[in-house]
């Protein structure tokens, strides 16, 4: 046989990231603890490069390479940066918080890394085999950085609990991918696309395969029933790992959505649209009204987060190009409240206080003004107040939902909206109105993490001001 | 005929081991099954024609996989009682469930079509390397999901080193260094001259 090399241009910057981590793996062993520091520059050093490869190489925008495995479209593109700059956030925030603790290591940034690659290698993949292989990097970057601080038994349980969950869920995704690829003979998305749209009838084992393919997605972006891990890693894990789960993954595994169910998956559209508003409503019903009752705000953030998913799930299940983009808008904003709210946590919590709990935020407003206006801006926009981000980000997605005729879907989600935006004004009354605990001392963090929370959280306000350039991009970018 | 007496053969030993795996009392009998059923679905691999994949399956999950496997089950002090308190309790629950996803998976199966056509096995000349074949595609074809099954290998050998590999000050361990550089006469005796007499009452000398 013949064998031609294939292009690399469309993947230089998954092999920039690959090089950099096995880089700054070998630099990390050399480096006193007085020099890690050089890790974590070096890392956003990678971090900014790549996203500087990846508009470049963006010109060669839907280039199939590596026999067609691996694809490079403007939608992945954009996933990428949005990627990027979460992670890059996480590094910012996490330096100080592991400094404090003697937890700054090297590992978290080379796990952090190649987490990365396998986020893009999932948001470039177009075929089964590599779709499962970047799930699998990124998983098992994050069951390790879960399981991190070795020290904290709450941290091993839920690194062994997302593990042996997360493991049954590859199973049941890989178990999926079998069935379908027994029933259509192919693994490539596009061929299996064509195949679904050409098949005279459904055949059960093809519904079968997308059972088990919706089950295991949404384990990995916490759809309720699926959803049992989310809580317990978010508690256990360090903030910053938290940070890094509850990000940058979403867009990834949205991504997943867009080309397994979207681009591979989309003959069967009436059928998983069924699956997908059960699990909607059941994630926005579970997520608000479960949150209500936490006590710990990692926790409470968690089931926010399973709310948030109901919505996203929301604007897919609508299965037209205006619920794409208003899903995929859904999950940037999301992941950059996201970040911003988890890096508030950070900023407040010192050694041997985690200011996780919800009373820790008593008074806020007398400790800092500042970043208690912060946090009222992430908690505005989580619960979708205008003139924040979170606002357009609802409208969006009920607007999609309205449009394709679904208007009791939308009064659903209206309802729930209303629900859990009890539990963001409770934050937000605990730190305005309530007075701070005795021996609470004023809120003290490096000048590099300040600017970049301050920025990172008037993006929202700035984003709710002027929805239009995301927007649009979304707009472009999807065009199914 | 043959071959289809050795796959019947084959398929009741691996279905029953794999009931033996999750059935077993002891962890360690478990593991032994697990074994048996990595075995006979290399022979039934065989039976495909895929005696690469076979061999391969058997000298890294037997023989690697499955001893490493069976050292740790039998290295950890399981105590059987206490995992199966709360098992008569639980088993209706379980039952229940369990029927009612039988009967839904059966209802959907026997009321339609399984629209699958199972083909008989291609069968190749008697020349027909299996080896071959995979090489010839997995460094071409398939060059960029071996790469990454070696990131994923990397990204395991990391989160091992770094989840055990720490020093703990209350451990003892040697320094094969400062062994080897030992002398007599540096450190290794001290001669301590002590004024000689009585210790008085119980106290120490």
């Amino acid at each position: 046989m013949t064998f031609t090399l294939p292009a690399f241009t469309p993947a230089i910057p998954e092999m920039f990231v690959l090089g950099m981590g096995c880089f700054i793996l070998l630099v990390d062993v050399f480096l006193s603890d007085r020099h890690r520091v050089v890790t974590h520059w070096l890392s956003l050093a990678t971090i900014a490069a790549t996203a500087w490869l990846t508009v470049t190489v963006a010109e060669n925008a839907g280039l199939l390479t590596f026999s067609d495995m691996f694809i490079n479209d403007s939608m992945g593109n954009v996933f990428k940066l949005f990627t990027y700059l979460t992670v890059a956030l996480t590094f910012l925030y996490a330096r100080d918080y592991f400094n404090d603790r003697n937890l700054f290591k090297g590992e978290f940034y080379v796990l952090g890394l190649f987490g990365m690659l396998g986020m893009m290698v999932m948001i470039s993949a177009h075929n089964f085999i590599t779709i499962y292989l970047g799930l699998e990097l990124l998983s098992l970057s994050l069951y390790a950085m879960v399981a991190l601080d070795r020290d904290s038994p709450a941290a091993s349980e839920a690194a062994m609990k997302y593990f042996v969950l997360g493991a049954i869920a590859s199973g049941i995704l890989l178990y999926g991918m079998s069935l379908l690829y027994g029933a259509t003979g192919t693994l490539d998305i596009t061929r299996l696309g064509v195949h679904i749209a050409e098949a005279p009838d459904i055949n059960i084992g093809v519904m079968f395969a997308l059972g088990f393919i919706i089950v295991g997605l949404c384990f990995k972006l916490g759809a309720v029933p699926f959803h049992m891990w989310l809580p317990d890693v978010y508690e256990g894990a360090n903030t910053p790992v938290t940070l890094y789960v509850g990000s940058a993954p979403k867009i990834a595994a949205f991504a997943l959505f867009m080309r397994l169910l979207v681009e591979g998956l989309g003959g069967l559209r009436a059928e998983w649209r069924t699956m997908l508003i059960v699990l909607s409503i059941l994630s926005m019903a579970i997520g608000s009204i479960v949150a209500i009752v936490q006590t710990n705000l990692k926790r409470l953030l968690a089931y926010s987060t399973i709310s948030h998913v109901g919505y996203i799930l929301m604007g897919i299940l609508v299965g037209t190009t205006a619920g794409y983009q208003a899903a995929m808008f859904y999950v940037i904003t999301y992941v950059i409240m996201a970040a911003a709210a988890f890096g508030i946590i950070i900023l407040l919590a010192r050694k041997g206080f985690e200011s996780d709990r919800l009373e820790d935020f008593k008074g806020l407003n007398d400790r800092s003004p500042w970043f208690a206006a912060m946090m009222l801006i992430v908690m505005f926009g989580m619960a979708g107040v205008p003139p924040f981000v979170g606002f357009f980000g609802k409208l969006y997605v009920l607007r999609a939902v309205i449009d394709a005729g679904m208007i009791w879907l939308a009064v659903v989600g209206v309802i729930f909206a209303i629900i859990s935006a009890f539990y963001y004004l409770k934050v937000v009354k605990l730190m305005y109105f309530d007075r701070a605990p005795e021996g609470m001392k004023p809120v003290e963090a490096s000048l590099d993490m300040r600017w970049v929370l301050s920025g990172n959280s008037l993006a929202i306000l700035l984003l709710g001001v002027l929805p239009g350039p995301l927007m649009a991009l979304c707009a472009r970018v999807i065009t199914f | 005929m043959v071959q289809a007496v050795i796959f019947i053969v084959l398929a009741a030993i691996l279905i029953g081991s794999a009931l033996g795996v999750i059935s077993a009392r002891n962890p360690v009998h478990s593991a032994l099954f697990l074994v048996l059923a990595f075995v006979t679905s290399a022979g039934l691999w065989i039976l495909l024609e895929a005696e690469f994949l076979a061999l391969v399956l058997v000298l890294v999950y037997v023989g690697a996989v499955m001893v490493l496997f069976l050292f740790v089950v039998m290295m950890l002090d399981i105590d059987t009682t206490t995992m199966r308190q709360g098992f008569v309790r639980y088993a209706p629950l379980g039952v229940v469930v369990a029927a009612v996803v039988v009967v839904e998976i059966g209802y959907v199966v026997w009321t339609r079509k399984l629209g699958v056509t199972f083909g008989t096995p291609v069968t190749h000349a008697a020349k027909y390397s299996n080896t071959r074949a995979l090489g010839d595609v997995i460094y071409t074809t398939y060059a960029y999901p071996f790469e990454l099954a070696a990131v994923i290998l990397l990204v395991g050998i990391v989160a091992a080193i770094a989840l055990t590999l720490r020093r703990r000050p209350g451990t003892r361990s040697q320094n094969p260094a400062k062994q080897v550089r030992v002398s007599a006469k540096h450190g290794r005796i001290r001669l301590v001259k002590m004024p000689s007499g009585r210790s008085r009452g119980g106290e120490a000398p």
